[in-house]
């Protein structure tokens, strides 16, 4: 029985699934944008450029042959989001899903939150497998049926029929933002969430769409005086009027929602003083803070920006606890990085089901698993070389300069259009799913 | 300070990229993206400032020079014979010796390429004397004279920018108005009425160059800001009327943007000089910083 995710490096990696097309010609509707656990691990989604969403779900285990990890398998697809158009501003919208959010399962049905630049959606997806068969007036393909040869009346009744799992809109959300929504986030209340867009954090009720409550508005009321912007929120996993938000300046602000209706005066401001021996062109570019995760005990929370994962002790607003370098490497090729737009590429991380380990995506298709516990790292690859069944993943190097050795890669090879930036750790199990550019890789702990 | 491991050339390679992608991101898919612009400004005001820190060291030592050389001349007409070679090789001293006072004296003047480095020589004749207080006069000149050589020199229609001997010719330029998305053919770098709105600027004094410039945006903002906001706003928002008044002539200055940068950087070192040397040859940081930010924040702001 797997453990909630131990050592980063006790454990090793090996590959179970690869999702999505083989070809290297990628087409843009197929990008993933998003990759979400569901509170139990039990169901996976994805989100695309093209707007669309989909969840797989894992097998039930073999339990007498534990060797033989689950796998995830396609359970539902369904279009998410169109392109819109603004008439208004003659903008026009993205069908691009930004964020999934799974809710807590309340019933049978499955619930999860979508969203786009503008407008959020709630999803229900339930399964069907009976259906009624029997009608005394319809065929069964529907067509109905001549009166006058009917002869006899009938029960309809339920017979089993292949599972079938449809996704409906139950609520959309829309209207309520400006600014390109960047993060949506459930409250532990269950009955609300959060969304954030570039300047604003609006509090919505899962059952009211034609209202929300703004909570944080950063918009100066002259535009030039704008300095920075929301990177992304997120709400605390148990305290439901603690909520956080990042910003492009590399800072971080708590709210706490008792303190008064529109939170704009934060609680606390986490906020790490700029090295100054550090200062380049690109200072502000790499100090604006992509992600930001709370863990699961709700004690830390973590925040990625361009170059390093931090780890902030909630009770200590002066400097992270923690700092891990994701890539050092590439300080020094800031400004090619600037010229190729990677350098405002928004790299997300995650949590392990323990807080242990924390993992964060790269380029080249790598990622990073930073072990706290033991203070090590690793790097490893989601490839299409390394893709035999049960394959162990080998820890990859990364030469910054001087002699290359063996087995490692210079700096100047890393390919940067291959970059990981969604990763996402399953709950309770030493399960990882990491999305590169259109495949989405699952990662599983070797079982001896 | 900015480590610049970059030097300053790359400085203004990073300004025309920097520009190259927020004029992008306007025709990119999903809109504008406030926060990729935001962090381009940046950049572009850092390799600004680095750009502009190099640029007037330069300057400084040219002008040094240059003004040893005019004084070395005005001399030579005098005696002819004696002096000439005494001058230039005083100059090097004269530079060396120059009071910060002069360090932003020169800005407007017109400013050669093709001049030589200046090389350090030991003094040895009186003519240093001479020259040194020569250089302190012409240096701390009131500033009305200053205006008047600026206003006067610096921004005739036949030349675009202060430096009619640089090297650099302004061409034909293609001015993007920002804001009307209007493409306009400019004859060199500035269109005519531009000329004349900065040579006012100029004239009138510090405050208004970097008001106006604040102003600018309000014309930006009102125009993008969002029409149907559902949510219930609990602040009011702020709108200048005054912005609407200054519209009219902050058009000139908006498609101005463009024309600066299309000019080749010249014109960013003179709008900057004229700023600062309204304000009596010193750094104002406060004002420079008002006017730097606003301009790049200009292209930010929509």
């Amino acid at each position: 029985m797997a453990g909630a995710g131990g050592g980063g490096n006790d454990v090793q990696w090996c590959f179970s699934q690869v999702k999505g097309a083989i070809d290297d010609d990628v087409a843009e509707a197929d990008i993933i944008s998003t990759v979400e656990f569901n509170h139990s691990g039990e169901l996976l989604a994805t989100g695309d450029k093209g707007g669309r969403v989909v969840i797989f779900q894992q097998e039930t285990e073999n339990k007498s042959q534990p060797q033989c990890r689950s796998e995830y398998n396609v359970y539902s697809t369904f279009q998410s989001h169109e392109p819109e158009f603004d008439y208004l501003k003659s903008l026009e919208i993205e069908e691009k899903i930004n964020k999934i959010r799974w809710l807590p399962q309340k019933n049978a049905a499955q619930f999860l939150l979508s969203t786009n630049d503008k407008t959020i959606k709630l999803w229900k997806i339930s399964e069907r497998d009976k259906r009624p068969e029997g009608y005394n007036l319809k065929e069964e393909d529907g067509r109905y049926r001549d009166a006058a040869t009917i002869t006899a009346l009938r029960v309809p009744v339920f017979r089993p029929m292949d599972l079938m799992v449809e996704a409906s809109p139950r609520r959309v959300f829309a209207n309520a933002h400006t600014y390109h929504i960047n993060s949506i986030s459930v409250n532990s209340d269950n009955e609300t969430y959060l969304s954030a867009d570039d300047l604003r954090i609006n509090l919505w009720h899962l059952e009211i769409t034609d209202r929300s409550f703004n909570i944080v508005d950063i918009k100066p009321a002259n535009m030039e005086e704008l300095t920075e912007v929301i990177t992304a929120a997120e709400f605390h996993p148990h305290q439901c009027n603690t909520f956080v938000y990042s910003s492009s300046k590399g800072t971080i602000r708590l709210c706490d929602m008792r303190a008064s209706a529109l939170c704009d005066k934060h609680s606390k401001l986490f906020e790490e003083p700029e090295d100054p021996s550090n200062r380049s062109f690109f200072s502000e570019i790499i100090s604006s803070i992509s992600d930001v995760k709370f863990s699961h005990n709700g004690r830390y929370m973590m925040t990625r920006d361009y170059l390093s994962v931090k780890i902030w002790d909630l009770n200590m607003e002066s400097r992270p606890v923690e700092t891990y370098q994701v890539h050092e490497y590439l300080r020094s090729k800031l400004c090619s990085l600037y010229e190729n737009d990677c350098i405002f590429d928004k790299f997300e991380c995650c949590w392990n089901g323990n807080d242990s380990v924390v993992m964060t995506g790269s380029y080249n298709n790598f990622f990073r698993m930073l072990d706290r516990s033991q203070r090590r790292d690793v790097t490893l690859e989601a490839s299409r070389e390394s893709c035999k069944p049960r394959q162990v993943l080998k820890p990859r190097r990364v030469c910054a300069g001087g002699k290359r050795k063996k087995d490692e890669i210079s700096v100047d090879s890393l390919d940067f259009n291959k970059k990981i930036l969604h990763t996402a750790w399953h709950p309770q199990e030493n399960i990882i799913a990491v999305a590169t550019t259109n495949n989405l890789y699952i990662f599983q702990e070797k079982v001896n | 300070m900015i480590n610049t491991m970059e030097c300053a050339v790359d400085a203004q390679s990073l300004i025309s990229i920097s520009l190259r992608k927020i004029h992008n991101s306007r025709t990119q898919r999903g809109g504008i993206k406030l926060h990729k612009n935001l962090l381009v400004s940046y950049v572009l005001r850092n390799a600004r400032q680095v750009y502009m820190n190099e640029k007037y060291a330069e300057i400084y030592r040219m002008q040094q020079y240059e003004e040893v050389m005019t004084v070395c001349n005005e001399i030579q007409e005098l005696n002819p014979l004696d002096l000439m070679e005494d001058c230039e090789e005083q100059t090097g001293d004269c530079c060396g010796s120059a009071s910060e006072s002069a360090s932003l004296c020169g800005a407007l003047l017109p400013v050669s390429h093709q001049v030589p480095p200046v090389q350090h020589i030991q003094p040895s004749s009186a003519c240093s004397v001479p020259m040194a207080l020569q250089n302190e006069e012409v240096c701390k000149a009131p500033d009305p004279s200053f205006y008047r050589s600026c206003c006067a020199e610096a921004y005739p229609v036949s030349n675009c920018d202060f430096s009619p001997v640089n090297n650099m010719h302004c061409n034909k330029t293609t001015v993007l108005d920002l804001d009307t998305h209007v493409v306009t053919t400019v004859e060199n770098g500035y269109l005519h009425q531009d000329c004349c709105a900065s040579l006012q600027q100029c004239c009138q004094g510090a405050q208004s160059p970097a008001k106006k410039r604040k102003l600018d945006f309000g014309y930006y903002v009102s125009e993008i800001e969002e029409v149907p906001d559902f949510t219930p706003c609990k602040r009011a928002k702020f709108e200048d009327s005054s912005y609407v008044c200054t519209e009219h002539l902050d058009t000139s200055n908006i498609s101005n943007l463009i024309s600066i940068f299309g000019s080749g950087f010249t014109g960013l070192v003179s709008r900057q000089a004229d700023l600062e040397q309204a304000l009596n040859g010193q750094f104002c940081s406060k004002q420079a910083l008002a006017s730097l930010g606003a301009w790049t924040r200009a292209i930010v702001a929509f």
